[in-house]
């Protein structure tokens, strides 16, 4: 701990002067990362709960809509995003390990990889906007012989809309830390901001495992 | 006390609204003794124990195990009783006997439809026969609203997409005020009703009769009963007055600016499809928000709506 | 440095530090200029800033109230007409519960306590701290663009149908509310993460103030609540702009659902508003009767009981809108469940009073109007959770009578009781007493007589949300406007006192009320920093028995070095404490 305390030591230019030393400073933004996360699986929550409530009630619905959805390329997006998550743990372990050159490689990566599960997305939806299917009152398909099929889109628009949004921050996050790490602001007594933005992604990730599942799998 | 509590409430006639009366005197008795004395209780320590003087030394009383769990206890006691209560007073009220006489109830903004076995239609008059359970089956045409007899207890949401029901059982003749309790809109206050109660056997004369006993009236003292009984007036205003529609003054043979930048003359068959259809044609500067009313009127009443309209110039 | 790093387990060498009585240096004239309060992350200017936007919001949301009451006067059209009307009471609601009520003691008077409350000098994240209050501007901006581009006249529940189809623009008024939440989110996420890693040396749970419980349990509250609000009205925006239709049934969605939605977050949301104010009282009423609070750990858990129970009491707004019979009892009992630790927080109040040293001082008169007026809000909320009495009152004045007893007479006056508390520390100094103890009476007068008529014009049956009604109920309205009119002229005289005290009020002394919590140990107002020095806490903040000096301890030179060059210039006492690091 009092290694940190001298406040001319480039070390630990980077505490904020309201926390008394560095460990304190990581382990109040990981948790408050941690709390962040919570809010967003309850902003997810909603949204998951909106589907249960229509499965329950239209079970069939889901049957006949899911076929819609393209399994391949489903499941083609959640590799993409399963590698990123593996590419962002090794960032993490490239700054812990103080390796910045790697650490800057393995963003770019996770970023390129972000932008594949995007641009997978974009065809996806705009497949789907071809057929007609749009979300509620502008839905005009009659591939689906069922009253509700449009609610079944509006939920996979906004569930899979509100994930690609995450997606898009997640990046934009990624790029502000490669500029900071090619400033030289992270090394390994300091990196707390690619930490969360590590769990940040996770997250981003895992609910993509339980959308994907939830609407392309069902049968 | 007691008077106090009949003050507060409208007089009870259906059976069910005593139960609920009963429990409202009940907690209001409960709360009122707590209140009371824990309001003495704060007035007299902020009296007794006043700050004499600036260094006064307080004893250390941190907790006492036997008064606060008697504090828990006791209130807890107190809650499930009213739990209980309430919950058995609901079922009642939800349970509405098999012998019930049915009558559809629609709720449009900003009337109340009632439609009878024999096919009859009232608007804002629900007409029901004494000592006998009326159940309701309700719905709504456009947004949610909410049934509401204060002298009955019951109230009930009405919604667009589903079916709610309620029912009473009304023990004395005479007349009770229905209120929307569902936010609805411009005027949603104005979405008032009554419940008319007859002897049995004035019901069945008023059942069989309402519809026929205007055959012989003339069409323009009709066509007025009529945008009277079926809340017209309630948007519409006879002396060029603007309320939320056109005024019915002037009205017949005018030009009509639509919405749509087109224009119509206010003839026959245009009011008529403004009654039936009220949206097909919307005059400009007002919102598509009047109910239709197909299979509310029929031909002859529409004729004498028509007719009264023109006589008012 | 180094030298006053101890190692855990070690002895500490703590001195006295009396607080300044008249400090030269304080956070209101450093780093002074309105750039510098606009870009500060001082948490007490943003708490500040957050006071006076509330403030402002506070003024609007009362006006509007009055207007309401003025057309109400006479059973027809007075001044406004239908529509007008709808979107006065719909803005009223929403700009007081989202604008003002869930802002005012968390964001405005937590923000400014809580770190000093801990011994820290700032919340964990102060830049977020900033973009929480930026947040809140620009949701506020949201709802100013909507009233001026169409108002909006949907009720603040904003339930679906009607909020789907009706005139208006609900759309920016939505999105503005979504926006605001992640404000509200922001600062939950603050303040958990503060309370738990930036406590001083020796705070530990057992010495927390009840201030500090109960914004822990309103941030696990906006923590949990709000982004389920945030996704219910990000979908209500998405079905005006794209007719997605989970919760129009003209498009084969429900509107029931809606509801569900709604509440699962509005009724913890209730609690947001009122457990702030708990902590508050609980602060005064301590304070006040320079005693220990009686029941400390009763009162912390049973914030943090309602917190959870509340999430399961959502269904009770919905009695009458077709739910199982099932899920009305569950949701009638949970309910009742959620009124006895709120019985005990108010036993354990009235207990602390006994044998007390009691001052009526105005922070103490209102903190007694609060648990008076509570209490009504508090039984009337048992008859409404009674399923077959609230059958009859639902939607009713009961309803709203009942609210506002618990939301005005309960945070209203809670956050009064605090700000006139706190008020010596913010600024640094005092407001007339007697005109403020009169200005209590004239509000609370001036309350009574405003809702306990609504009570009884509810029971009778006169619904809420109505624009004209039957005459028989005119002279319920007409006492209740006067009343409030009395309300808005004791706030008008507040106003002035509270300016005159800013301009031309006595300096305040450090410890004006002879408190033993945390924040009455730095001067009035603060440093720039809250402390200059590391404080010890070996006592809990109610422990009335023990002397002032045992609460004044720190380490001299904060032992990360930032204010090594303010070595104080305080007589030292060397106090013998010693404590566990």
């Amino acid at each position: 701990m009092s290694d940190h305390s001298a406040a001319a030591d480039p070390k630990t230019a980077h505490i904020q002067h309201h926390f008394v030393d560095s460990d304190q400073q990581f382990d109040s933004a990981k948790l408050g990362m941690w709390i962040f996360l919570v809010t967003e699986i309850l902003f997810f929550g909603g949204l998951f709960a909106a589907y249960i409530v229509y499965r329950a009630w239209y079970p069939d619905l889901y049957l006949q809509a899911s076929t819609e959805l393209n399994t391949f390329w489903g499941a083609v997006n959640t590799a993409v995003l399963i590698g990123s998550s593996l590419t962002v743990a090794m960032a993490i372990r490239s700054a812990q390990l103080n390796q910045i050159k790697g650490l800057i490689y393995n963003l770019y990566i996770t970023i390129g990889l972000a932008f594949v599960f995007m641009v997978i997305k974009f065809f996806e939806y705009t497949h789907k906007f071809e057929k007609g299917i749009f979300p509620g009152e502008y839905y005009t398909y009659e591939g689906i012989a069922h009253e509700k099929a449009n609610i079944f889109f509006s939920i996979y628009y906004m569930m899979t809309g509100v994930h690609g949004l995450h997606v898009t921050i997640g990046i934009g996050l990624m790029i502000w830390l490669v500029v900071k790490a090619k400033k030289g602001v992270f090394h390994s007594g300091y990196y707390t901001p690619v930490e969360i933005t590590g769990l940040y992604w996770h997250l981003v990730d895992i609910i993509w495992i339980f959308l994907f599942p939830l609407l392309y799998l069902i049968d | 006390m007691k008077e106090f509590i009949e003050y507060m409430l409208p007089p009870a006639k259906s059976p069910t609204a005593e139960i609920t009366d009963a429990l409202f005197y009940f907690i209001n008795f409960t709360s009122l003794i707590f209140l009371v004395s824990i309001t003495a209780a704060i007035i007299y320590f902020a009296w007794k124990y006043r700050r004499k003087s600036d260094d006064e030394i307080t004893p250390v009383i941190s907790h006492n195990s036997k008064l606060e769990i008697t504090w828990s206890v006791i209130p807890l006691i107190l809650v499930m009783i009213v739990f209980a209560w309430g919950f058995k007073g609901y079922v009642n009220l939800r349970t509405a006997p098999s012998d019930a006489y049915e009558v559809r109830v629609v709720g449009k903004s900003w009337l109340w439809e009632f439609h009878y076995d024999n096919g009859n239609v009232s608007i804002n008059e629900l007409h029901v026969p004494v000592n006998r359970p009326v159940k309701l089956i309700m719905s709504s045409d456009d947004v949610i609203h909410s049934f509401y007899v204060p002298d009955y207890r019951v109230k009930r949401d009405v919604l667009p997409n589903r079916y709610s029901s309620l029912w009473f059982e009304a023990t004395e003749t005479g007349e009770s005020v229905v209120f929307c309790t569902e936010y609805c809109g411009r005027a949603h206050s104005n979405m008032l009703a009554s419940v008319i109660v007859h002897e049995q056997e004035d019901f069945e004369t008023w059942l069989a009769s309402s519809n026929a006993a205007n055959s012989d009236m003339d069409p323009v003292e009709l066509g007025e009963q009529l945008t009277n009984q079926y809340a017209c007036v309630t948007c519409h205003s006879v002396d060029g007055s603007e309320i939320l529609g056109p005024s019915f003054q002037g009205l017949f043979g005018s030009e009509r600016p639509l919405a749509s930048g087109e224009t119509v003359t206010a003839d026959e068959n245009y009011i008529r499809e403004s009654i039936l259809e009220p949206n097909a044609k919307v005059v400009e500067g007002y919102d598509p928000v009047m109910p239709a009313f197909a299979g509310s009127l029929n031909d002859r009443q529409i004729d004498a709506i028509i007719e009264y309209i023109k006589t008012i110039e | 440095m180094a030298t006053t790093e101890a190692p855990a387990y070690k002895k500490l060498q703590v001195k006295r530090f009396k607080p300044e009585e008249n400090p030269e240096k304080h956070y209101l004239n450093e780093e002074t200029g309105l750039w510098a309060w606009l870009t500060t992350v001082d948490h007490k200017k943003i708490g500040l800033m957050y006071l006076a936007s509330v403030a402002v919001f506070f003024f609007v949301g009362g006006v509007l109230a009055l207007l309401l009451r003025t057309e109400l006067l006479t059973p027809a059209q007075n001044f406004m007409d239908a529509d007008v009307y709808n979107q006065v009471f719909t803005l009223h609601g929403a700009i007081m519960i989202f604008f003002f009520l869930i802002p005012s003691v968390p964001a405005a008077l937590g923000n400014f306590i809580l770190p000093i409350q801990l011994g820290c000098k700032d919340v964990a994240f102060p830049r977020l701290n900033l973009a929480s209050f930026y947040i809140y501007v620009i949701g506020a901006l949201f709802t100013l663009f909507a009233i001026f581009t169409g108002g909006v006249d949907t009720g603040w529940t904003f339930y679906t149908p009607y909020s789907a189809s009706t005139g208006g623009n609900v759309m920016a008024m939505t999105f503005g509310v979504f926006i605001l939440g992640f404000s509200s989110i922001l600062t939950g996420v603050n303040f958990m993460t503060t309370i738990h890693k930036l406590r001083a040396p020796g705070m530990t749970w057992n010495k927390l103030s009840l201030n500090m419980w109960a914004l822990y349990a309103t941030s696990i509250i906006q923590i949990l609540a709000t982004p389920v609000l945030a996704i219910t009205l990000l979908l209500l925006t998405m079905e005006r702009a794209l007719g997605i239709g989970i919760f129009d049934p003209s498009l084969g969605g429900d509107p029931v659902l809606y509801q569900h939605f709604f509440w699962f977050y509005s009724h913890p949301a209730v609690y947001i508003m009122i457990v702030p104010g708990f902590g508050v009282i609980s602060e005064v009423i301590s304070t006040f009767s320079k005693k220990i609070i009686f029941g400390y750990w009763a009162i912390a858990l049973s914030s943090l009981a309602i917190a959870f129970i509340g999430f399961l009491v959502w269904g009770h707004h919905m009695f009458t809108a077709g739910q199982s019979s099932l899920a009305a009892m569950v949701f009638s009992f949970l309910t009742f469940l959620v009124g006895i630790p709120t019985g005990i927080k108010i036993f354990n109040w009235v207990a602390t009073m006994y044998r007390g040293s009691i001052d009526l001082k105005t922070p103490m008169v209102y903190a007694i109007i609060f648990l008076f007026l509570f209490m009504i809000g508090g039984f009337t909320g048992i008859m409404l959770g009674s399923l077959s009495v609230d059958i009859h009152l639902h939607d009713t004045y009961y309803v709203v009578a009942h609210f506002h007893y618990v939301m005005m007479g309960g945070m209203v006056m809670a956050f009064l009781a605090g700000l006139h508390y706190w008020w010596p520390k913010m600024f640094g100094k005092m407001y007339n007493e007697t005109i403020a103890k009169i200005t209590a009476g004239i509000i609370f007068i001036g309350f009574n007589m405003t809702f306990l008529p609504q009570f009884v014009m509810g029971s009778q049956g006169m619904p809420r949300r109505y624009f004209n009604y039957i005459d028989q109920f005119q002279g319920f309205h007409v006492t209740s406007t006067i009343g409030s009119y009395i309300i808005g002229l004791g706030f008008l005289i507040m106003f002035f006192y509270l300016l005159h005290s800013l301009l031309k009020g006595q300096r305040a002394s450090a410890n004006p009320w002879g408190s033993r919590a945390m924040e009455w140990q730095v001067s009035s107002p603060p440093p720039l920093h809250n402390f200059e020095y590391t404080p010890v806490v070996i006592n809990g903040p109610y422990d009335y028995h023990k002397p002032m000096s045992e609460f004044q301890l720190g380490i001299a030179g904060s032992h990360n070095g930032h204010h090594a060059h303010h070595e104080t210039a305080d007589v030292h006492e060397e106090a013998g404490a010693t404590e566990k690091a």
